[in-house]
C-alpha cells in the first residue's frame, strides 16, 4: 500500500516531520478562517442586498485581517468573581477539541495527519472536548446568561448527536470500514459512486439512494447543531442570553472562540465531504485525479458546504428551545433510524 | 528516550497529576473538570497499548457521556457557585479508614507488581482492534451484550417515566 501522508515519505517519522505533520493543518485553518470571515461577511451583506465591507483593502478582501488586528488589540477582561483559571482554560480547550479532529481529515490521498482505523469514530468522539470547554467557559464566567449558554449548548450537542452519528453508522456499514482515507477511496471512478447516491455497486443500488441522500441532509442539519450555527444557535441567542457561553469574553479569547467555531464548521464539512460527498476523488472519474487534485476537490467541497452554512445562517429565523428537541428527537432520530435500518437490511441482502 | 516513552511519561502524568486534584480540590466543579484531564490522560496510555477502540470508546463516553452527566448533576442538584465539600464528625472516621484501606491497597500492588513475572505477547499488536471485539461481542459474549443492552434499556424507560408531566 501506499503511503497516505507525503511528509513521512519525505521526512521520516522523526520529532520533525511529526511537528510538520501537525502545524499543517493549523496553517491551513488559518488561512481559511480569514476566508471563511470574509466569506460570512460578504454572503450576509448580498442577502441582505448590501455591499459588506468595501474599504479595506480592494473589495474589502483585508477585512478579515483588520478584524483580526481589532481582537488582539481590544482589552483581556477577566471577571471579578470568575473561577480565574478555567475562564482562561476554556477557549484553548475548545480551540483544542476542534483542531484535534483534523488529525484524520483525509485532505488528499497523499495527506492524512494520521491514517488511523477509527478515523470517523475519532472525529466523532474529539467533538465532546469542545462540549466540556463550553461548559467550562459558561460555568467560570460567574454570569447567569453564559450558564444558560453552556447548558442549552450541551443538552443540543447530546441530542443531535445521535442522528449524526446514525448517518455516520450508516456509511460505515455501506464502506464496512472506519477508516476515513479507505471510504474516500471506495468512492472513486465518479461522482454516481459517492454514497450521498448510494455508493458504488450496480442498478440495484438504486434503493438505497433515498435513504443515504436523506442520511445527508441529517447530517447536516445535525452538523449545524453540532456547530451552534443559525437555525441552532439558541446557546449564544442574543435576543435571549447576550451572547451565551461567551458573553464575558473578550479581545483574544474571543477570538479563540470565535476561531474554535469556524474550525468546527470545517471539520463538520470534512466529514461530510468525505463520507457522502466522495472526499477528494473527483466528479469525473479519472478526470483531474490525483494527490495534488485530490486536496484541491477535497477543500473545494468541504468550501460549497461550508457555503451552504453560511447561507442557511443569513436565511433561517432562530428556533425556540423546544422546537430543537422537538426537531432532534421526533423528527430527525426516528428517520434517521428508519434510514439506518434500510441500509442495513440492503447490505445484507446484497 | 523515544517519542512513545516521552508520551507515555506525559499521559501518566496527567492522570497522576490531575487524578490528585480530583481527590485533593474542595471545589466539586474543578474536581469534576480535573476528571476531563485525567479521562484524557487514561485514553492516551489506552492508545500507547495499541487498544485504538477501547481509547476512542473511553473519550466518547467518559468525556462526552459520564463526565457531561456528572456536570449536569453538579450544576442541577447545587448552588451553581459550588458547593464547599466538607464533611462532619463522621469525615474524620471516613478519612482514617481511606487512608488504612488506600494504603494496603497501595502496598498490594507494588507486592503483586514486584513479584509477578512479567512477559510481553509475541504476536505482533492487531492492526485493527473494533473489527475483533466487534466479533466477539456477536459471537462469545452475545448473552452479556444483550443483558447490558436490555439495562440501558430499562433505564432509559425509567427515566422517561420519571421526567414526563403527572397528571393530577
Amino acid at each position: 500500500m501506499e503511503s497516505t501522508n507525503f511528509v513521512w515519505d519525505l521526512m521520516g517519522r522523526n520529532l520533525g516531520g511529526v511537528l510538520i505533520v501537525i502545524s499543517l493543518p493549523l496553517f491551513f485553518v488559518l488561512l481559511y478562517a480569514l476566508i471563511a470571515i470574509l466569506a460570512e461577511l460578504k454572503i450576509s451583506a448580498w442577502i441582505q442586498e448590501r455591499l459588506g465591507p468595501m474599504r479595506t483593502g480592494p473589495w474589502g478582501i483585508l477585512q478579515p485581517v483588520a478584524e483580526v488586528i481589532k481582537l488582539l488589540q481590544k482589552e483581556d477582561i477577566t471577571p471579578d468573581q470568575s473561577s480565574k483559571l478555567l475562564y482562561n482554560l476554556a477557549p484553548f480547550i475548545i480551540f483544542t477539541g476542534a483542531y484535534a479532529a483534523f488529525a484524520v481529515i483525509p485532505f488528499s490521498e497523499a495527506f492524512v495527519p494520521a491514517d488511523i482505523n477509527l478515523g470517523l469514530f475519532y472525529v466523532f468522539a474529539i467533538g465532546s472536548i469542545s462540549a466540556m470547554g463550553i461548559v467550562m467557559g459558561g460555568w467560570a464566567s460567574n454570569n447567569k446568561y453564559s450558564l444558560m449558554g453552556a447548558m442549552r449548548s450541551v443538552s443540543q450537542l447530546i441530542s443531535y448527536e445521535i442522528p449524526a452519528a446514525m448517518a455516520i453508522l450508516s456509511v460505515v456499514v455501506l464502506a464496512s470500514s472506519m477508516n476515513m482515507q479507505e471510504i474516500s477511496r471506495a468512492q472513486g471512478g465518479g461522482f454516481w459512486n459517492w454514497y450521498i447516491f448510494g455508493g458504488p455497486g450496480t442498478w440495484t443500488k438504486i434503493w438505497v439512494v433515498p435513504f443515504t441522500f436523506g442520511l445527508t441532509i441529517i447530517y447536516f442539519i445535525a452538523s449545524l447543531a453540532e456547530t451552534n450555527r443559525v437555525p441552532f444557535d439558541i446557546p449564544e441567542g442574543e435576543s435571549e442570553l447576550v451572547a451565551g457561553f461567551h458573553t464575558e469574553y473578550s479581545g483574544m479569547k474571543f477570538a479563540m472562540f470565535f476561531f474554535a467555531e469556524y474550525a468546527n464548521m470545517f471539520v463538520v464539512a470534512a466529514v461530510l465531504t468525505t463520507i457522502f460527498l466522495g472526499g477528494w476523488n473527483s466528479p469525473f472519474g479519472d478526470f483531474m485525479q490525483g494527490p495534488w487534485w485530490g486536496s484541491f476537490w477535497f477543500i473545494l467541497k468541504s468550501f460549497v458546504v461550508v457555503l451552504f452554512q453560511i447561507w442557511i445562517r443569513w436565511t433561517l429565523p432562530r428556533f425556540r428551545v423546544d422546537q430543537l428537541m422537538y426537531v432532534g428527537w421526533k423528527v430527525l432520530l426516528p428517520l434517521s433510524f428508519v434510514c439506518f435500518m434500510a441500509i442495513s437490511l440492503f447490505v445484507m441482502l446484497k | 528516550m523515544d517519542l512513545i516513552t516521552i508520551a507515555f511519561y506525559f499521559f501518566a502524568a496527567l492522570v497522576l497529576g490531575f487524578g490528585g486534584v480530583v481527590v485533593l480540590s474542595k471545589n466539586i466543579m474543578h474536581t469534576a473538570f480535573a476528571l476531563l484531564f485525567t479521562f484524557f490522560g487514561v485514553a492516551g496510555l489506552y492508545v500507547l497499548l495499541y487498544a485504538d477502540f477501547l481509547a476512542i470508546t473511553q473519550i466518547m463516553i467518559y468525556i462526552g457521556g459520564i463526565l457531561v452527566l456528572i456536570i449536569f448533576g453538579v450544576m442541577l442538584t447545587t448552588r451553581i457557585t459550588g458547593v464547599d465539600v466538607k464533611s462532619g464528625k463522621i469525615g474524620k472516621f471516613q478519612l482514617g479508614g481511606a487512608i488504612v484501606f488506600t494504603s494496603l491497597m497501595a502496598i498490594t500492588l507494588v507486592v503483586v507488581f514486584s513479584q509477578t513475572n512479567w512477559y510481553q505477547a509475541e504476536a505482533p499488536a492487531p492492526d485493527s482492534t473494533a473489527e475483533l471485539i466487534g466479533v466477539s461481542l456477536l459471537t462469545n459474549y452475545l448473552l452479556a451484550f444483550e443483558v447490558a443492552s436490555v439495562l440501558l434499556l430499562v433505564a432509559i424507560v425509567g427515566a422517561a417515566f420519571i421526567a414526563r408531566k403527572k397528571h393530577s
